[in-house]
């Protein structure tokens, strides 16, 4: 018997609406709903999505004894942390001493509490990520885990509109910031953040409060549950990174095209973990990056394909591919030898022993709409 | 459709004289979701039952077809290329896969009628 799956405070509201739940990361997760994985994929970029993200680690992390607690993180991450500002959030990576990527999570300066920094790990690695920071701060910062607060994302053009009916506040908020809000008597963080390449915004909010949340968000004629299914081939359009399928301990932030999340500060004083590796690779070239890669034919290209050069020699794998419904296309991403990185250059894709042809492609593979503040005059 | 035969892969089998039309039923294609992809034999192709057939894709996977029956291929779906869809739309017309030509008549007997396929597929749930 394997251990019974967590439950998200959302459960209940996943099976009233007609979710397949499926295991994931130890959680029963819904999948798709009754309106399937196209078309809700499809909802998402036209209208809003509601996601149920419950079942990642949120935590508090704060500094202990005088110790600033920004500045301490980054030890442990390449980022500009030390540089938030309150209520400001940025894209991380927790790395490992050779500089492989142990998860990658989102760190927020939290606006309501001196000194506190707002993290969001990826579920499958939560334990391991807590105790890893933890250990390597002892003594100067203290974790508080949030298990009891559920988390959604409102993904898609129309979630501005149907989260501002609720608090016209989150409307002008810019790309990356949070602001603690209050609706309903409920106190939300929101951020305006997310996995689908849209505008749209992350809430964490008390667990005992998430369904009729989720339920009044669901009632608007813009919004649509969606599962985890769509979740994938959203993320995956534009570009982002699957932690376990498209980076891991064995990849560095040089060959998974995450340098933007190191910025030149951090590279010149050398001072994360792994520093040796990822700036040895900054100046020699990685011997492999990650790449978009687009087949040439309807047939989609999964995880685990190998990549192969115009002689048949293997290049790379493949490391999330699927059929992108905005596209009606197949799309990819997998690494490659660097000297076949290039936009356009032609390969192979092995799929059940065969050889379909394809090319290494830009990517977002759809245009990013993510939130810009209109310029102040 | 009446007189079709279903295998525990939920393939349906309608037969007319020696050759069979294949296709997935509604079970099936409800389970799997979306088709966005179908890849169908080679016409001439023999293949013993229980062997990979086809392959149909949903968004987020690749689901094999075996063969409910052993013999040669005689025809496919093309119109399943560009319009892969039509397996969910119509999984027992116009979204079925392909025709074979049974090289042991007698396997048809092996497969569940509409009744017993109706209580295999309440089994599952």
């Amino acid at each position: 018997m394997s251990d019974p799956l967590n439950r998200t405070p959302l459960h209940e509201f996943h099976v009233a609406h007609g979710a397949k739940m499926v295991p994931f990361a130890g959680y029963d997760m819904p999948v798709q709903y009754p309106l399937g994985v196209l078309k809700e994929h499809l909802f998402t970029r036209e209208k809003a999505g509601l996601f149920d993200v419950s079942h990642m680690g949120q935590v508090l992390l704060r500094g202990s004894g005088g110790t600033d607690v920004a500045k301490a993180f980054e030890a442990l991450v390449p980022g500009n942390i030390a540089g938030l500002k309150p209520g400001g959030l940025r894209y991380t990576m927790l790395l490992n001493s050779d500089g492989g990527i142990l998860d990658d999570l989102m760190v927020t300066r939290y606006e309501q509490q001196e000194n506190t920094l707002y993290l969001v790990v990826n579920a499958a690695c939560k334990d391991a990520d807590l105790a890893h920071i933890e250990q390597s701060l002892a003594g100067i910062a203290s974790l508080e885990r949030l298990d009891d607060r559920a988390l959604l994302a409102l993904q898609g053009p129309r979630a501005s509109a149907v989260l501002g009916a609720m608090a016209p506040e989150v409307m002008d908020m810019g790309f990356m910031t949070s602001a603690s809000v209050e609706i309903d008597g409920v106190s939300c963080h929101i951020s305006r953040s997310g996995y689908t390449g849209e505008d749209g915004y992350e809430i964490s909010l008390p667990g005992d409060k998430a369904e009729a949340f989720a339920e009044q968000l669901a009632a608007s004629d813009d919004v649509e549950p969606i599962g985890l299914g769509a979740r994938d081939s959203l993320r995956l359009e534009a570009g982002l990174c699957l932690y376990g399928s498209d980076i891991d301990v064995t990849t560095s932030p040089v060959e998974a095209g995450l340098l933007w999340a190191i910025p030149k500060a951090r590279r010149e004083a050398g001072d994360f973990p792994g520093a040796e590796r990822i700036l040895r690779e900054l100046a020699d070239g990685p011997a492999r990056k990650r790449v978009g890669i687009l087949p040439d034919g309807r047939a989609p290209v999964r995880h685990g394909a190998d990549i192969l050069d115009e002689g048949g020699s293997v290049i790379g794998t493949i490391t999330s591919g699927g059929f992108g419904p905005s596209l009606g296309r197949p799309v990819a991403m997998g690494y490659v030898k660097t000297e076949f990185a290039g936009e356009g250059t032609e390969i192979g894709l092995t799929v059940r022993g065969r050889i379909l042809p394809g090319r290494v492609a830009p990517m977002p593979f759809v245009e990013q709409r993510y939130y810009r503040k209109p310029k102040s005059s | 459709m009446s007189g079709i035969k279903i295998s525990e892969d939920h393939e349906w089998v309608s037969l007319d004289g020696d050759t069979a039309t294949v296709g997935i039923t509604d079970y099936a294609q409800n389970a799997l979701g979306d088709v966005v992809f179908v890849e169908l034999p080679e016409v001439g192709a023999s293949f013993a039952k229980g062997d990979e057939v086809a392959v149909v894709e949903s968004v987020k996977a690749a689901s094999e077809i075996y063969a409910p029956v052993s013999g040669e291929i005689t025809g496919v779906n093309a119109a399943l290329e560009d319009q892969p869809d039509k397996i969910n739309q119509s999984p027992l017309d116009d979204g079925w896969l392909f025709r074979i030509r049974l090289s042991d008549a007698g396997e048809i007997d092996e497969l569940m009628d509409e009744d017993a396929y109706a209580s295999f597929v309440a089994g599952l749930k």
